[in-house]
């Protein structure tokens, strides 16, 4: 089976400053990877690239099979994204944030309908299908940010800190969504501050000023850097970074 | 299509959900429509006149009782001479003068004719305005009674004149002025917000990395506003017409198309202002400072243009409701139809072109 990311070389320079050097990597379908990095390696702009919300300056990739250059409205029909914000809207109700993002992505009002109905069962929110979003308790808004990005079935779903300045509960409960997602089949690109998210991926990267420092599996990892945990991992290769966080 | 209307929808959810700001959008233009036609409205007693009388006859006599009768005038004196208005118009001692010239009830008896000098000070139109007509109303009364008396027409003729302001400056003007304002203020405030909104909320992020294409989230973010505004200018309409005595003299359609027009170029102004502004805050001051005050101060309709220093008669050019202005007094007041105003409304449809295509482009520009 065909890699669902596929990048060679890919670079993206700002004037004389190179955001991200020489990227190159494989994600496989139902993969769980973790895009890991100090603030500034560059991960937010690899990310875009991989969106089609920036181009990049040299080298290749593909995104669900679709080119990054030529490709990228093929690319947005094909992924989902959910920032740390969780990009819910406040002042609309649980159903008409879901009915929405459905809308945008061109489903018919039937797939809505049933695809509205069924979110709201698994994630347990039937009773709140009317209640504003701003009513909701953080770690409940996280889940239906995660669910509403996936609404449309893409093949790969992008989470930039999907779970910042939420507790370590609600996190572990946020992951088994991530888990169910990878288990249809779903790619899950996720990137993370918290050491204990990256044991959950199935492979892991970890940036360092603008280059991909390491690329395994967070056990191959440890074992590597002969470190207990991924805390560490990152810590060998951060600590020699020269560029500042911003 | 679909997108575009879910998107829509969704527009309209937040602006009726915001039940504050949607009071604010339509108590803004009743309040000042409301607080201008009272003013207006208000009866002005016991303003100072003067009466310089050439003639002293039987027949100014009996007027000039009459007037200082009426408890709309207080009757400050009577001045021997014209030379001594002008200096008590310039102290501000005197809102107007009346002068009878000499030989005025003879010429009034044999030729059934004669002819008195009004001077106000216009410097407050409003005023000035209202006074007169009381004044001619008086008259008017007078006339009649003369007529009466001696089984024949009878015709004093005031001739009035303004000083100071010889147009009369300011009197319907505000409610064009009150549209212009309105109408630019909630078109750019509302637009500009709705997008910084969605940038503050994290939301633009995922309708960017969505299919969405970019220039439906602009027309789906003007859609409401632009309902909103039209909704605005009818109440305007309809108020100034009900209160202000102020009905459309032209054509209804030509105003609204016009209107539309204007409507659209204030909400491509907000489009552009979202563009730089980072924060929902930033937005409304941008708004508030950067269209309020040069719409207020250089359309021409609380200062005329033409006495202002030539660097912003030239500025003033490039404020759209300057041209709208122009448009509405034409149409609204005057009765003009399209051959009266179609300079400015190409000024205006230029403008809106210019306007959108840079915000357009902008706003892709920003999302590479």
């Amino acid at each position: 089976m065909p890699p669902v990311i596929s990048t060679n070389q890919l670079t993206k320079r700002f004037g004389q400053f190179v955001a991200a050097n020489a990227l190159t990597f494989e994600v496989d379908k139902g993969e769980i990877f973790g895009f890991l990095g100090a603030n500034g390696a560059g991960k937010t702009t690899a990310m875009r690239m991989l969106c089609g919300l920036s181009t990049p300056s040299d080298g290749k990739a593909t995104v669900a099979g679709f080119d990054v250059y030529t490709q990228t409205e093929k690319i947005k029909q094909n992924i989902g994204y959910m920032s740390q914000k969780f990009s819910l809207y406040d002042d609309l109700t649980v159903t008409e944030n879901i009915r929405f993002y459905a809308g945008i992505y061109g489903m018919n009002t039937k797939a809505i309908k049933t695809k509205t109905n069924e979110l709201l069962q698994e994630l347990q929110l039937e009773k709140e299908a009317k209640t504003l979003v701003k009513a909701l308790p953080l770690g409940w808004k996280q889940k239906l940010a995660f669910s509403v990005a996936i609404v449309h079935d893409p093949d790969i779903v992008f989470l930039d800190e999907p779970t910042g300045g939420v507790d370590p509960v609600t996190r572990r409960q946020f992951w088994d969504l991530i888990y169910a997602a990878s288990d249809k089949g779903v790619t899950v690109f996720v990137t993370t501050h918290y050491m204990d998210e990256a044991e959950y991926c199935n492979r892991v990267s970890i940036m360092v000023d603008g280059v991909i420092a390491a690329l395994d599996s967070p056990a191959n990892l440890k074992h590597q850097f002969s470190v207990a945990n991924m805390e560490d991992v990152f810590y060998e290769l951060a600590r020699n970074a020269k560029r500042k966080a911003d | 299509m679909r997108q575009l209307i879910t998107f829509i929808r969704k527009e309209f959810l937040h602006v009726f959900r915001d039940r504050k700001s949607l009071l604010m959008l339509f108590g803004l233009p009743i309040a000042q429509i409301v607080l201008f036609g009272f003013a207006l409205s208000n009866e002005i007693k016991n303003s100072r006149i003067a009466i310089v009388d050439y003639s002293k006859d039987a027949t100014t006599t009996r007027l000039i009782s009459k007037i200082a009768a009426s408890d709309y005038f207080d009757f400050q004196r009577s001045l021997a001479g014209a030379d001594q208005l002008q200096a008590a118009f310039k102290k501000g001692d005197i809102k107007m003068a009346v002068i009878f010239p000499a030989n005025f009830g003879d010429d009034l008896m044999h030729t059934g004719k004669a002819t008195m000098q009004v001077i106000a000070d216009a410097s407050d139109p409003n005023q000035a305005t209202t006074i007169t007509n009381y004044l001619s109303q008086i008259v008017t009364d007078y006339n009649a009674e003369l007529a009466k008396d001696a089984g024949q027409p009878m015709q004093i003729n005031p001739e009035t004149q303004m000083m100071y302001n010889p147009e009369l400056r300011g009197a319907p003007n505000f409610v064009p002025g009150v549209m212009a304002l309105v109408l630019m203020l909630v078109c750019t405030m509302m637009t500009s917000v709705a997008i910084v909104k969605e940038k503050e909320l994290g939301t633009m992020e995922i309708l960017l990395v969505s299919p969405f294409k970019p220039v439906y989230i602009i027309i789906a973010k003007l859609a409401p506003n632009l309902l909103i505004s039209v909704l605005n200018l009818f109440i305007i309409l309809l108020l100034s017409w009900l209160f202000l005595d102020l009905p459309v003299k032209g054509s209804l359609l030509l105003l609204v198309t016009c209107s539309i027009l204007f409507i659209l170029t204030s909400l491509s102004i907000g489009l552009l202002l979202s563009i730089n502004a980072q924060t929902q805050q930033a937005a409304m001051m941008g708004s508030l400072m950067g269209m309020m005050l040069p719409t207020m101060l250089l359309t021409g309709f609380l200062f005329p243009i033409e006495n202002m220093p030539l660097a912003l008669q030239i500025l003033s050019n490039l404020v759209p409701s300057r041209w709208y202005f122009i448009i509405v007094k034409r149409v609204m007041l005057k009765g003009l139809g399209i051959t009266a105003i179609w300079r400015e409304m190409l000024i205006l449809t230029s403008m809106c072109v210019l306007l959108f295509t840079i915000s357009l482009r902008k706003f892709k520009i920003r999302l590479q």
